[in-house]
């Protein structure tokens, strides 16, 4: 059955076998094209490196731009006769120093004799200029320009995040191949996050060498090389001016501010205080510096705008309302007696309605008001009819964007927590828990975290009306003059744009004639904002304060959190209004309430 | 019987194929001196415990007692436990996506500090074993079409679990089986569709306009149908079938083509036009031509190649090693490597013809096309006829797997030949 079979595989195989020796005959024997492009022992490639994209504000201004260094390479089977004398003079080093470069240099994964590998990194101009004149006296030494990263600002160094040496257990996830050991990857902030669309393309140059080490041009006259391809430039959605004058007024706080064009979600100002300055993150010193900033207690390494997680105090009260309304369990005109022995409060008032105890900060407003959504009778069992309550409660929450990471394009967002019924079994470890277990979450106390990121995110949304886009830093890649695909959509919240206006008004009252009347309203511009004090036993209080202006047309929205400062009113509120007041009219017309904020005495 | 066994059985008096033996230990010694030749260094010495090739002679040390294990264990064991040994292989793939470790972001690796083994590479000798147990079961009929797809799931499982690890290299060894089946009895029928189909996807690609191949097929429909006018209507039917399914073929291609994840389709453009690609794929094969063309009749010597020790050709000690052998021993050296694979792979077809159990016939055939694939895809690949497909070239290719995995699979052959005449005729 299986006659020719066994002959059949064999010639089959033969065949291959031939196949591939006449092929191999061709390009080794026939082909003479491929020696010469193999010429021995002469073909060095030196890396191109990408110019990286550029960073600007939204009016163009340069942020973050490029500034050129050098590297020194070495091809170790090329260094002959070296004067380790003149070279340690060259260069500035001791004789150890030099001894332990070449110990160093062995112990690298890449290294090679043949091929050029780094010697020393990061030359400055002025180094290149003093060595430029020497580097003939040492054969086996190239010099590689490549470029680092330079600012015109000391701002937003979180934001931006910073460039440095790709890390070892980074360059092993590297599929594409991309990155070779000692090359520059952005590490945080925008600089990682559009890593891709900065980083452009490295090429390679093949320069052709005598046995001697001479320069003789370019190999196959460039036609081999590949040119680098250069970044794409960023344009964000920041605004310079307005972002040094928010760090100017952050100056020794504590916390964040994030201002909002509620409109396209478009992130006007960032501040994490405290913060550094992204020079010290470039160049030589950069291991030292590192080591010092990222060792300070006061964390100028971590961003607060989206990793501090802090519970939302009082302004929660805003999106409490307008859930309430949402469920039908209030209406405006509902109105509820100032009981405090439940739970505390201030100031004098006693029977208010909805907008007055917006106005008012009404604690026990608000615990009613939470126990009318929570307890509906949906289910004669307390226990359930609280979970059925929370379900929904929990589901409206969600739609502002609270409890999860919002999307903004930077890395390490915090995702805050809304305390779903699936929460509570958690925490309770089965044991049952109803309304007065967990009423705290009523003034935005008890289990509730928010960022700030959400809470400037939650400002743009009542300003809007209703929806958000996602907030973003980066409005043009290249010449493409659009974010990315993800923030251009809107997202719609479970509220009805009636319910939202209620809350618009009681805002505008907040700041007209109830906490925030002192230090954020303004003569020329209608502002919306509520006030929140943050309870931080032992320590003082965060003040809290977001607001949009105008009322009408919302231009901007903002959040402050400024760290153990006392009440809302005061730190967080004047620092909301004076950024509103930079950003429409370029500056202040209230110098005392900038020097309050300068001076930074909140609590006296 | 087995009394006498007991005592035939020691190393000493098993009739091993020392030709076999001999081709094995100069591939693995050429195999050993080439990986030093790719990474050498001035002044090192090739047991320099820095460089590639110790770490290789480890392996090869590892390999010798691999190799005496196998001798020392009965010939019976490997008929006895083959579907065993299978099923715990294919067991140690599934876990491997679990608790593997990451390597080229893959997970295909275990390992054990800086030691790393690759399962799939053992696949290869587990999938031969089963597939030679259940075509020597006795009363075993090819014609059955139960057994067939038995056959193709024997295939079909590690091929599945070693596409979940993305390594389609090694997925792709195991379509070679479908030869061992052609001569076990299965029908050419099967191979030619699965040729035809690769023809007609690579010409597909080519030809960028599917209606001239439509109009082609047309053309060609109309000349089967006007020869076979006379025929029955059966006939008549099938031709247009026929017609109809390669359309669909080739509508087909250029959607799996567009699915196919982005480097799969760059390879295999740049296998067709290496110009397509020229800073990526295609590059790696002009880089591996110039290497092996620079070597010209007799090469540029031993440790004198300069393009395989820039970076010129990329992972050069493993899936592109071949480029040091075409460059520091030109053609002659390419024609002398080759026609040590030839040697090797016939020798086993003779080994495997002369067995008087199928169990022992099929596995000998497997092991012969599985070093045949590698041999054809591996140096296909470096001299641009064939897509870049990470596959090693046995023996040659750096690495402790690999080296260990080619060695069972030839070995258990080498054994199972020793103890031919001991077993009784069963074809």
């Amino acid at each position: 059955m299986n006659e020719g079979r066994k002959e059949a595989i064999q010639i089959g195989f033969v065949i291959v076998a031939l196949i591939f020796l006449v092929k191999l005959f061709s390009i080794q024997v026939l082909d003479k094209r491929y020696l010469e492009l193999a010429t021995s022992n002469a073909i060095i490639p030196v890396r191109d490196y990408a110019i990286r994209g550029l960073i600007k504000d939204r009016n163009g201004k340069i942020l973050v731009y490029n500034t050129p260094e050098f590297d020194l390479l070495i091809i170790k089977k090329e260094v002959k006769n070296l004067d380790s004398a003149k070279f340690c003079q060259v260069f500035s080093k001791t004789p150890e120093e030099l001894r332990k470069l070449f110990k160093d240099l062995r112990a690298r994964r890449e290294y090679s004799p043949v091929k050029p590998t780094i010697f020393l990194s990061q030359l400055s101009t002025l180094d290149f200029a003093k060595i430029q004149d020497h580097i003939d006296e040492f054969p086996g030494f190239i010099i590689q320009p490549r470029n680092t990263r330079a600012y015109t600002t000391k701002a937003m160094a979180n934001a931006l995040g910073y460039v440095s040496e790709i890390s070892k257990s980074k360059l092993e996830k590297d599929e594409e191949h991309f990155y070779r050991q000692g090359d520059y990857i952005g590490q945080t902030g925008i600089e990682a996050y559009y890593e891709k669309y900065l980083r452009g393309r490295n090429g390679v140059r093949y320069k052709l060498r005598d046995v001697d080490g001479n320069d003789k041009g370019s190999f196959d006259k460039g036609a081999q090389d590949t040119l680098s391809i250069p970044g794409q430039d960023l344009t964000t959605t920041i605004d310079k001016d307005l972002q040094e004058y928010g760090e100017f007024l952050f100056k020794g706080k504590s916390g964040s501010i994030i201002a909002i064009e509620p409109e396209s979600g478009e992130i006007l100002a960032m501040v994490s205080g405290p913060s550094y300055d992204p020079i010290l993150l470039t160049g030589r010193n950069y291991s030292a510096n590192y080591k010092l900033i990222s060792t300070d207690t006061n964390k100028p390494l971590f961003n607060r705008p989206l990793m501090a997680q802090y519970r939302p105090g009082s302004i929660f009260k805003i999106a409490q309302a307008m859930v309430a309304l949402q469920e039908g369990v209030i209406t405006p005109d509902t109105r509820v007696r100032c009981d405090r022995s439940i739970i505390g409060c201030h100031g004098p008032h006693s029977n208010e309605d909805l907008r007055g105890a917006i106005t008012n900060s009404c604690n026990p407003y608000f615990h009613n008001v939470l126990r009318r959504m929570l307890n509906k009778g949906k289910s004669d069992n307390p226990f359930d009819d609280t979970r059925i309550g929370l379900e929904e409660w929990h589901k409206h929450m969600t739609s502002f964007g609270f409890g999860q990471p919002l999307g903004i394009d930077l890395p390490n967002e915090k995702k805050g927590l809304v305390p779903s019924p699936a929460f509570y079994d958690r925490a309770y470890r089965g044991r049952p828990w109803k309304f007065s277990n967990i009423y705290s979450i009523a003034i935005g106390e008890g289990e509730n975290l928010v960022v700030p990121l959400q809470m400037a995110n939650f400002a743009a949304t009542v300003a809007n009306r209703g929806y958000y886009i996602t907030p973003h830093l980066v409005k043009s890649i290249g010449d493409s003059n659009k974010p990315l695909p993800q923030f251009q959509e809107k997202h719609y919240t479970t509220i009805d744009s009636a319910n939202f206006r209620i809350a618009v008004d009681a805002m505008e009252r907040v700041v007209e004639a109830g906490t925030g009347q002192f230090r954020a309203k303004l003569k020329d511009v209608i502002v919306c904002g509520k006030t929140g004090t943050v309870q931080n036993e032992p320590r003082p209080d965060h003040s809290v304060f977001i607001a949009f202006a105008p009322k009408v047309n919302p231009k901007i929205a903002v959040s402050v959190y400024v760290e153990y400062s006392g009440q809302g009113a005061r730190a967080a509120a004047a620092m909301a209004s004076l950024m509103i007041e930079k950003y429409l009219y370029g500056g202040t017309k209230r110098p005392q309430v900038e020097e309050y904020v300068l001076r930074g005495k909140f609590l006296d | 019987m087995t009394s006498s066994f007991k005592k035939e059985d020691s190393i000493k008096t098993q009739r091993l194929d020392w030709v076999t033996i001999g081709i094995y230990i100069t591939l693995v010694f050429l195999g050993w001196l080439n990986i030093y030749a790719v990474t050498y260094e001035e002044n090192q010495t090739i047991f320099d415990t820095n460089l590639n090739s110790f770490r290789q002679l480890m392996f090869i040390i590892g390999a010798l007692v691999i190799v005496s294990a196998i001798l020392i264990i009965d010939r019976q064991f490997y008929e006895t436990f083959a579907y065993f040994i299978y099923g715990f292989v294919l067991f140690i793939l599934l876990l491997v996506p679990f608790i593997g470790k990451e390597v080229g972001g893959n997970r295909s690796w275990f390992g054990v500090g800086s030691f790393g083994l690759q399962p799939s590479e053992f696949a290869k000798f587990a999938t031969a074993l089963a597939v030679a147990k259940f075509v020597g079961t006795i009363g075993f009929r090819m014609d059955n079409l139960k057994n067939q797809l038995t056959l193709f799931g024997l295939i079909g499982a590690p091929i599945l679990l070693i596409l979940l690890q993305k390594d389609y290299g090694t997925a792709m060894v195991f379509l070679v089986f479908t030869i061992v089946y052609y001569r076990e009895g299965m029908s050419p029928f099967l191979i030619l569709m699965g040729i035809g189909a690769a023809a007609i996807f690579i010409l597909t690609l080519l030809v960028a306009n599917n209606y001239i191949l439509f109009g082609c097929i047309g053309v060609l429909w109309l000349i089967a149908i006007y020869m076979n006018r006379r025929k029955k209507m059966k006939r008549l039917i099938f031709i247009t079938a026929g017609a109809f399914s390669l359309a669909l073929i080739i509508t087909s291609v250029d959607f799996i083509f567009q699915h196919l994840e982005d480097h799969h389709q760059k390879r295999i453009m740049s296998m067709l036009n290496p110009d397509a690609d020229p800073l990526g794929y295609g590059w790696n094969v002009t880089q591996s031509k110039i290497a092996i063309g620079s070597g010209r009749f007799f090469g540029k010597g031993f440790l004198e190649g300069t393009q395989t020790k820039f970076d010129f050709v990329p992972e050069q000690s493993t899936d592109f090693i071949f480029c040091t052998i075409g460059e520091e021993h030109g053609w002659i050296g390419s024609l002398f490597t080759i026609g040590l694979f030839m040697g090797l792979i016939f020798r086993v077809i003779f080994l495997a013809e002369r067995q008087k159990h199928r169990f022992a016939r099929a596995y000998g055939y497997a092991v012969a096309c599985i070093f045949f694939f590698h041999f054809a895809v591996n140096i296909g690949m470096t001299i641009g006829l064939f897509p870049v497909i990470g596959i090693p070239l046995p023996f040659f290719s750096y690495g402790g797997s690999s080296l260990w995995a080619f060695t069972v699979l030839l070995f258990i052959l080498v054994k199972l030949d020793a103890h031919r005449m001991q077993v009784l005729q069963r074809l």
